[in-house]
């Protein structure tokens, strides 16, 4: 009994040791979105190619989509665009592009340039739907289900990796979801 | 000679400590210098979810500049601070309380220091107690031993 007492302060360490050790590897900057589960807010913005034309979440719902918050000022959102790219033209799903906290001209330049990987694109000049959805810097991506209920967010650019580990398999799991609700 | 250089030092310290206080400039004009005492004190107990070792009024990120916009906004259209705090874990999550709710999550973090409190407490306890009853057994003598005693003690009142 006594020895075993004496032992307590080693398998105190050892535990904060442990507990510790794994704190050294987490991604400081990887948040829990408080979002997740809940249904998209609603909004009413302006279409980034035509001012008058006042878009809304109704406008999105219906099928499992991604949400991509990008802005012609953010280098990262450069460096996922040719991926992007790639995957409108795989048809997956549609993706509709958040111009967050941008300059109209700006950002039509650089789809124009660049390509235009968004399936509807939407002007949030003051970064008022960002607020509303927890976005803290761009590129973020949200996962939304057919039933307008988001269900991942992504904060960075996406890549290959990122692509077929987290999100593809996400996605190919709720499209299976909607099927079986009936949804295309 | 001395004393000038120590002033040297001590006036480069000062130059840096002031610009190391500057924080970014925001022109808002508050209904009332209450509003406006409220809402700082509530800023500062946010946390940028940007820069995050940084609460919104120290922060110069965008993302910080707007909330701080909005923190003040609601005070000024007389919301509680409770529904401002509500608002802002809704979309950035607790992680933006610099003070920590207290719920099942975090239990270990509130109540972690009074239980090891107590454990140490009680680890002391023991060994004061284990320590008083050594000197009694220590102290109780055989008889020869307590003869032996008695005879130098004597020897040295004779003395």
């Amino acid at each position: 009994m006594k020895k075993f007492v004496l032992f307590i302060p080693l398998v105190i360490f050892l535990g904060m040791g442990v507990f510790l050790y794994k704190g050294l590897f987490l991604n400081p900057k990887v948040l829990d979105s408080a979002l997740e589960g809940k249904p998209l807010p609603a909004f009413q913005l302006e279409r980034l190619e035509v001012a008058t034309d006042v878009l809304s979440e109704k406008d999105l719902s219906g099928k499992v989509s991604m949400l991509n918050f990008w802005a012609t000022w953010c280098p990262a959102c450069k460096y996922e665009h040719p991926y992007l790219l790639m995957l409108s033209k795989r048809n997956l799903l549609p993706i509709y592009g958040i111009n967050y906290r941008d300059e109209r001209a700006l950002a039509i330049k650089e789809l124009r340039n660049q390509g235009d990987p968004y399936t509807l694109n939407i002007f949030d000049k003051d970064g008022r739907l960002g607020l509303d959805l927890g976005v803290y810097g761009a590129p973020e991506t949200f996962i939304v289900d057919h039933n307008g209920i988001i269900r991942y967010r992504y904060a960075g650019p996406i890549d290959q990796t990122v692509w077929s580990q987290t999100l593809y398999p996400m996605i190919q799991q709720l499209q299976t979801e909607a099927k079986a609700d009936g949804a295309s | 000679m001395n004393m000038i250089a120590k002033w040297v030092v001590f006036l480069a310290f000062a130059l840096f400590a002031v610009s190391a206080m500057a924080t970014p400039v925001d022109t808002y004009e508050f209904k009332s210098a209450d509003n406006q005492k409220r809402a700082l004190s509530l800023s500062h107990q946010l946390r940028c979810p940007q820069c995050q070792n940084q609460n919104l009024v120290d922060s110069n990120s965008p993302v910080a500049h707007d909330l701080r916009l909005e923190v003040y906004k609601m005070v000024d259209n007389g919301k509680s601070e409770q529904e401002i705090i509500d608002f802002m874990t809704s979309r950035y999550g607790d992680f933006v309380l610099y003070k920590p709710k207290l719920d099942p999550k975090t239990y270990i973090l509130w109540l972690g220091p009074f239980g090891l409190l107590i454990f140490g407490l009680f680890i002391g306890y023991i060994f004061v107690r284990k320590q008083r009853i050594q000197p009694t057994e220590a102290g109780s003598l055989s008889a020869e031993q307590q003869a032996e005693l008695d005879a130098l003690l004597n020897k040295n009142k004779a003395k």
